[in-house]
């Protein structure tokens, strides 16, 4: 502790002394000091727990009440164990202004420690009926923290849901009271502090919620809009009624008072309304919609918090039918916003392009689009699926490399735009010559002029060294495409000498190609075949529909540096992804924060639950599985997959159900990187001499959740543990409540049914937080 | 719950600090000097709120700053910083920056009179002027003895 550089401890002992003298203003001063200079990581607050303790029992209440207030504001875990039966007493005290100090300094202790929590629940039962509203202020604040904190005082204080109506209602009704009067609303933050009780105690209960039904309605409609106050009470009433299990009039409700705050014209209540919005959508996508045209308004707004909360929400509205209006849109915030947006802009356009692309041209046009005036921003690993997809989409293939390489003409600066139009006219540059383009006007352009473009990239202080080794692939690939080798051949060998190792490898081995091994050429560079879109759960495998297979009776002569069984694909594969492999890993997993484009993912995932194309971003194309191992291309690159722990590990199995013989295990995957839902993998296996054949797996699990049962592997689990029956269960839980599954099991043993219910309740904490 | 509020004027001088967490001091004053150049960096017409470092920022004019745990209200937080404001005007008679310089011992115990823990606790301002009152006089009363 210094003052002005020098060291200032002495003052925390004169706190001290302050505060055990006997006059009021000292203690005043020394309480103040203590709040300011003190706190739980000094050792010497500890002397000040006496202290506090004979000042709790003086006889001045303000003495009593500074002591109340310093232990809530900083008191230790320590200290709070000790004088937790003083506020106690003082929490049933009748002096109001004791008692409400007295409650907020219980809320602190319950916040510190949370066992003592039992203590203070007898004091709990007569402060609602208090009239003073500070008592009753912080009452609710108290209640609402033991109810947060527990779900058995939860249940218990259910029953005081009439009683909270009874309250706000007098408080609606009652007229202009002057003491608690802010712009002719009374108490605002009593109600609002009501109003969020109330939420907590109806979220999953239908009796509580009907309870309030009325009363909710009440508010939204009577409250007065035109101030702040107003406001804030409508918010808390709305974020009530979509949190409770209310009637869907209330909910349509909500919804439009949301939308009246998305038309005000104080950012302040556009802010708010777009933050609740976005918590609603999922559950009320309708109802959202209607207010999409006000939403895309906000995206061309001045304010920065206001253009993120609208372009969150923008993303998670989009759908099938208005894809088309609202990319247009996207697409030009995306041209004019900051760059703090740009990189989560972007893969959100890329994400719901996928999902919801109307055509393969509009697709490859958005994504073309993107890249070019983004194209910096991009993800790394956007590159590859680009190519997957590019393709994927056979009868594009002219039209898009035309187009790759206009852009390429314009700009060669953006690197991910690069990457992927050097990729495509290495592949088509045969149709970019012939002139074959039915989408657009077809453009003319000679071989050399593509070689030129090519060779200009490889030179560009521009490319990065990534980009240099896409280009000079690409020129290498269109050796088989083009008639004029020799040009081809005379930039290899140049490059054979460059002071990049990559590059200077890839030009080695294409010069000894020429070479020594010509005959090979034209099989290896040969058309590449369709990419299917890898699965991103667990390990990555390219599946790889491969019809050119290299005649391996050839390598057999030759020295295994060459031998490619594997197809040229793969070595293209490599080369792709090459070096991108291991930078790419360090992005995609650093590049799930709690960023917009996180969160992005996350609301995505949430709605198309089934799976699918994995919307996430992977990898594509992985060095595939393959066994054999060329040392000469693939150096440096391993051979196992290398993406197979992208789900943390370390989520550890556990044992659900293990009675008369029958085991069964859970072991978890966190694949998806939507955090919400778990893969739980069961393992069931028989430790008895007889096989359980017709075996079947149920399970149920809170309301709150969602399950979804993949099919077994079998019906019959193998007796003498010789084999076991797996089957995947999809948990989906986006309130990270505590996961709690019923399981029931049936089948037969020895000729009789056996059936047998369990509740599984030993989830390891990682599985659902 | 209100993790701390800082009242800070336009040349980034603070004023005043009230921290309901216990955080080391390096890190207070880490934070104070980051979150005072992001506010003073915002121009006047934008929105009262932001997302910093998974709190919410609610700041009135004269920079007074709050920051909410992220499912806080930020509606009737403003509301609160309100009506700090409007407590220390009715006790110190139309405040400036200059009463809280030199009495800034008076403006923490009004703070604690009306917060407490990081929750309001009394929601009537004239119960809150009326204590503050009664404490000022207990002061004076002794000091006479």
């Amino acid at each position: 502790m210094h003052m002005l550089g020098y060291p200032a401890h002495f003052g925390q002992l004169e706190c001290l002394k302050l505060i055990a003298s006997q006059k009021f203003t000292d203690k005043r001063i020394g309480y103040l000091g203590a709040m300011l200079l003190l706190d739980e990581r000094q050792d010497v607050h500890l002397l000040m727990t006496n202290c506090i303790k004979n000042d709790l029992n003086h006889s001045t209440q303000y003495v009593q009440g500074l002591a109340l207030c310093t232990l809530g504001c900083m008191g230790s875990s320590e200290m709070c164990r000790d004088l937790a039966g003083e506020v106690e007493k003082l929490l049933k005290t009748s002096n109001s202004y004791l008692r409400k100090k007295a409650a907020l300094c219980a809320v602190h202790v319950i916040r510190k420690v949370p066992e003592l929590m039992e203590m203070f629940l007898p004091a709990t039962k007569n402060l609602l009926s208090e009239k003073n509203h500070g008592v009753l202020h912080t009452s609710v604040v108290l209640l609402t923290e033991m109810c947060e904190r527990s779900p058995d005082m939860l249940a218990h204080f259910r029953k005081l849901v009439p009683q909270l109506v009874r309250i706000l209602k007098n408080l609606i009704m009652s007229g202009y009271s002057p003491e608690h009067d802010v712009s002719g609303i009374s108490d605002p933050f009593l109600q609002v502090r009501i109003l969020r009780l109330l939420r907590i105690l109806g979220r999953s209960d239908d009796d509580s919620s009907e309870a309030m039904n009325d009363i909710l309605a009440q508010v939204a409609t009577n409250t007065e809009t035109s101030k702040n106050v107003g406001n804030a009470i409508l918010y808390e009433t709305v974020l009530t009624i979509m949190d409770i299990k209310s009637e869907s009039g209330l909910r349509v409700l909500a919804i439009n008072i949301l939308g009246r705050f998305l038309l005000n014209n104080d950012k302040n209540i556009r802010y708010v309304a777009l933050t609740s919005l976005l918590k609603t959508v999922q559950t009320d996508h309708n109802a959202v919609q209607r207010h999409r045209s006000t939403i895309v308004d906000c995206l061309k707004d001045l304010d920065v918090s206001i253009k993120r909360r609208a372009m969150e929400l923008s993303f998670a509205l989009v759908n099938g039918n208005n894809v088309r209006g609202m990319m247009k849109e996207l697409l030009y915030f995306l041209d004019s916003c900051d760059p703090e947006f740009k990189a989560d802009c972007a893969s959100g356009v890329f994400l719901s392009a996928e999902k919801y692309a109307p055509s393969k041209r509009w697709h490859i046009d958005t994504i073309m689009r993107v890249l070019t005036t983004a194209g910096s921003y991009v993800r790394d690993d956007s590159v590859p699926n680009l190519i997957q997809l590019i393709t994927n989409s056979v009868e594009m293939h002219a039209y898009t490399v035309q187009r790759l390489y206009k852009a390429l003409l314009d700009d060669i600066s953006q690197q991910p735009l690069v990457q992927v139009a050097s990729w495509c006219i290495g592949e088509y540059g045969d149709l970019l010559v012939s002139g074959q383009c039915e989408e657009e006007e077809p453009i003319q352009v000679t071989e050399d002029e593509v070689l030129d473009v090519l060779e200009g990239l490889l030179a560009s202080n521009l490319s990065t060294p990534v980009t240099r080794g896409y280009s000079l692939t690409a020129i290498m690939k269109l050796s088989t495409r083009f008639s004029g080798v020799n040009r081809i051949k005379k930039v290899v060998s140049i490059y054979g000498s460059s002071i990049d190792v990559e590059l200077q490898q890839r030009a080695v081995e294409y010069n000894a190609l020429f070479k020594k091994y010509d005959h090979m050429r034209p099989a290896l560079l040969e058309r590449m075949p369709i990419m299917e879109k890898t699965a991103t759960n667990g390990p990555t495998e390219i599946v790889q529909t491969n019809g050119e297979m290299e005649p391996s009776a050839v390598e057999a002569k030759h020295p295994p540096p060459v031998s490619q069984p594997t197809s040229p694909a793969n070595d293209l594969l490599d080369l792709l992804s090459g070096n991108d492999v291991v930078p790419v890993i360090q992005t995609t997993l650093p590049s799930k924060p709690a960023s917009a484009g996180g969160d992005l993912l996350e609301l995505l995932g949430d709605i198309s639950l089934g799976g699918g194309p994995a919307p996430t971003p992977a990898p594509a194309p992985a060095p595939a599985v393959s066994s054999t191992q060329p040392a000469f291309l693939l150096d440096g690159l391993t051979s196992q997959p290398l993406f197979n722990d992208i789900a943390p590990a370390g989520i550890p199995p556990m044992t659900a159900y293990n009675k008369n013989g029958l085991k069964i295990d859970f072991t978890f995957e966190r694949a998806n990187p939507n955090p919400n839902i778990a893969v739980i993998t069961i393992h069931a296996s028989n430790s008895t001499e007889a096989d359980m054949t017709d075996f079947v797996f149920q399970a149920a699990v809170p309301k709150t959740f969602q399950l979804q049962l993949l099919s077994p592997s079998s019906n019959i689990v193998p007796a003498l543990n010789q084999g076991s029956v797996t089957q995947v269960i999809r948990v989906l839980n986006p309130q990270k409540q505590q996961l709690r599954m019923r399981i029931k099991l049936t089948y037969t043993l020895k000729g009789s049914p056996v059936q047998d219910l369990a509740e599984v309740n030993n989830f390891p904490p990682q599985s659902w937080q | 719950m209100m993790q701390f509020m800082l009242l800070f004027s336009r040349q980034a001088k603070l004023r005043l600090q009230k921290w309901f967490v216990p955080l080391c001091d390096k890190e207070k004053k880490k934070i104070s000097r980051e979150l005072i150049q992001v506010i003073l960096a915002r121009k006047p017409k934008m929105c009262s709120f932001l997302e910093w470092q998974d709190r919410t920022i609610v700041y009135a004019s004269l920079y007074f700053c709050c920051a909410m745990e992220l499912q806080d209200n930020e509606l009737i937080t403003l509301e609160i910083i309100h009506r700090y404001v409007e407590l220390l005007d009715k006790y110190f008679g139309s405040v400036c920056e200059l009463d809280v310089i030199f009495n800034f011992e008076k403006t923490f115990y009004i703070l604690d009179e009306f917060l407490l823990a990081g929750e309001a606790q009394e929601t009537s301002k004239k119960s809150v002027l009326k204590a503050m009152e009664e404490a000022d006089l207990l002061q004076e009363v002794q000091q006479l003895l």
